[in-house]
């Protein structure tokens, strides 16, 4: 008996989202900048939103995510991306307005412009790379960074005595009445990824309904500062960063839960 | 439209409002505030964009922002606040977009005071910001100036995209005086091709003021640079009095113009022939026309609010074809008629060469007047 040989039926199951850039990105080894990024793409393209979607660049490694993003793009000076944000989405109100923070950026120097947006209710969404260091300028210590921990500006470890403690800024924005989606996830494997990639949609659809501020905060990697192999430095989150910044939901507005 | 009695700052922001202006972002500052108060009444009413910002620095960010959107956008306040918003002028000045300030200049440095001052004039003239960038200046000396200056400055800062500063005082932002306010404009049906709006249908644009590679840094500077000579050519502003037969030159700009202008009449009262040079624009600076005068008068008095900062450019364009001299009040204080018609007949009987440094004598004799609590 004869058989007809089955062809097999191929189908593009990964590719490159329509709101990235085909640039190979300067991002260093076994840094998470690259799957966050991706992910703020893939919800992008799942929304439809690219077409009317306006991102707001820090300073900091991220500096030149504009190169990445297919979609118009402005580059704010260290940590004012929040009120440019606002700026852009109080005269374009239908237009989708994003920001990508790093904790240098969105804890130290742009405190004051994050926690008023937030208080604004301002409906834009801020993606918030918290990595416990500044990897820009060569890794001195963040906001961010865990006691004890060695960067190059608190060479003995970061000294509470001397610096003061982390600062956790999931659980300062939930205080705020205008926020709608504050939550913290992390990136150090596949599971916490597509967890993270769901808070990124929800914290685009607070805005596409306009219920206030939204901030997905992402555990992130920094080997090449960290100065441990890429691995060890997945392993460093799970263990050394999800016990300080506990990962979770903090604040989700009601309409969102269905 | 008929003349109507306005209060300075109210004044401006209608003509703001009537320009155009389509996001106010601000914050409250003596003496400025009207300013913002204004705007908080009449945006919301014609859908327009307004937020009173957490500081001056998140205010200047989000003109930052609004203005990379295409739309017609402002900021106003005063000194300390200028100087908190110099960081992020230096941004839209490096990404080449248009944004209107209006700085109501007080008594400085530091905290200072809140009464009328010319002494942000290097900071307004100069840049204040980082780097090479220059921002063109208008320097009202009424209330109806200021009026028309505001729509004049959405004007230049979109032809240009250009930072414009409107630099008025106190003495302007707080006084009432008659003025006519112009009809509302049409607001722009489509944004400029430049603006970020959403990528549909083109090609992402990208709005910074970032070139991390120095030759094309200087692509850029080069650019900015040849649009200054351009603005230099192209708007210059000044204002005379009686200067037609002048033996000698009075120059101030804004409210020490002004108070000149009353010193100057009565001096021709008296037989001095003096006139009155008031640049409109301090940036791009009148130096030709300065130049020329210095060639026809026999001696200029520069009059300022400041320590004699505008001395230094007016000195620069004379050249030493003449003696420059010095009159200013400082600290928020503003000279009376009377000073400066002291400081003319000084000027006109005086027949020694000036010393190299005008601000030196001056000093002396301001001493004197203030131990004389005048």
């Amino acid at each position: 008996m004869m058989t007809t040989p089955v062809k097999p039926e191929i189908q593009v199951v990964y590719q490159r989202p329509d709101s990235f850039t085909d640039l190979t990105t300067h991002y260093c080894p076994g840094c998470t900048h690259g799957i966050a990024h991706r992910l703020v793409a893939e919800v992008i393209d799942e929304m439809g939103l690219r077409e009317k979607s306006i991102g707001v660049a820090p300073v900091g490694c991220s500096v030149f995510a504009y190169k990445y993003f297919n979609m118009d793009f402005v580059e704010a000076a260290h940590g004012r991306a929040p009120a440019m944000a606002t700026g852009i989405k109080r005269v374009l109100p239908k237009n989708t307005v994003f920001t990508y923070q790093g904790d240098g950026d969105l804890a130290s120097i742009g405190m004051a412009e994050i926690i008023h947006a937030a208080a604004r209710g301002e409906n834009i969404t801020v993606i918030f790379i918290n990595n416990a260091i500044y990897g820009m300028t060569g890794g001195q210590m963040a906001p961010t960074t865990l006691p004890g921990m060695k960067t190059t500006s608190s060479p003995f470890g970061r000294d509470v005595e001397l610096s003061g403690y982390p600062v956790r800024m999931c659980e300062i924005l939930a205080t705020m009445e205008g926020a709608g989606y504050i939550v913290r996830r992390s990136l150090h494997d596949a599971k916490h990824i597509r967890q993270a990639k769901k808070a990124i949609r929800l914290a685009f659809e607070t805005q596409e309904r306009g219920l206030g501020f939204a901030m997905v905060e992402l555990l992130s990697s920094c080997p090449t500062n960290w100065e441990i192999n890429p691995h060890e430095a997945l392993d460093f989150i799970a263990e050394r960063m999800v016990p300080v910044f506990p990962l979770g939901d903090y604040k989700v507005n009601e309409e969102l839960k269905h | 439209m008929a003349k109507e009695l306005l209060k300075g700052n109210e004044a401006f922001a209608e003509a703001a409002i009537r320009a155009g202006c389509e996001g106010f972002f601000g914050y409250p500052i003596t003496p400025s505030t009207e300013f913002l108060e204004h705007m908080a009444r009449r945006m919301p009413q014609l859908g327009r964009a307004f937020v009173q910002a957490e500081s001056e620095v998140a205010a200047i960010n989000m003109v930052y922002g609004a203005a990379c959107a295409g739309k017609r956008v402002m900021t106003s306040s005063s000194s300390p606040g200028i100087s908190l918003m110099m960081e992020g002028i230096s941004y839209i000045a490096g990404t080449e977009v248009p944004a209107v300030i209006v700085n109501v200049m007080r008594g400085g440095p530091g905290l200072g005071n809140i009464a009328p001052s010319q002494g942000d004039y290097y900071q307004m003239v100069k840049g204040g910001g980082h780097g090479d960038y220059f921002p063109i200046v208008l320097a009202p000396a009424s209330v109806q100036e200021a009026i028309d200056f505001i729509s004049l400055a959405f004007d230049l800062a979109e032809k240009y995209l250009n930072i414009v500063y409107v630099i008025a005082d106190g003495n302007m932002g707080q006084m009432m005086e008659p003025a006519e306010l112009p009809p509302m404009r049409e607001l722009p049906k489509e944004p400029p091709a430049w603006a970020v709006t959403g990528a549909k249908g083109r090609k992402p644009n990208i709005l910074s003021s970032i070139y991390i590679n120095p030759p094309d840094e200087e692509v850029t500077n080069i650019r900015l640079v040849k649009r200054w000579l351009e603005i230099e050519k192209n708007e210059i502003r000044f204002s005379e009095y009686l200067m037609e037969d002048a033996e000698f030159a009075v120059i101030g700009f804004g409210t020490a113009g002004r108070v000149a202008t009353t010193a100057i009449r009565a001096a021709r009262q008296e037989g001095i022939k003096v006139g009155l040079f008031r640049p409109i624009t301090l940036a791009p600076f009148p130096k030709e026309q300065v130049a020329e005068i210095s060639r026809r008068v026999k001696r200029i008095l520069v009059v300022e609010m400041n320590s004699g900062m505008m001395l230094e450019d007016v000195a620069a364009a004379v050249q030493g074809r003449v003696p420059v001299e010095f009159f200013g009040r400082m600290g928020g204080v503003t000279p009376f008629p009377d000073e400066i018609l002291d400081e003319i007949r000084r000027v006109a009987a005086n027949k020694r060469p000036v010393n190299w440094n005008a601000r030196a004598e001056w000093i002396a004799r301001l001493e004197q007047i203030v131990a004389e609590g005048k």
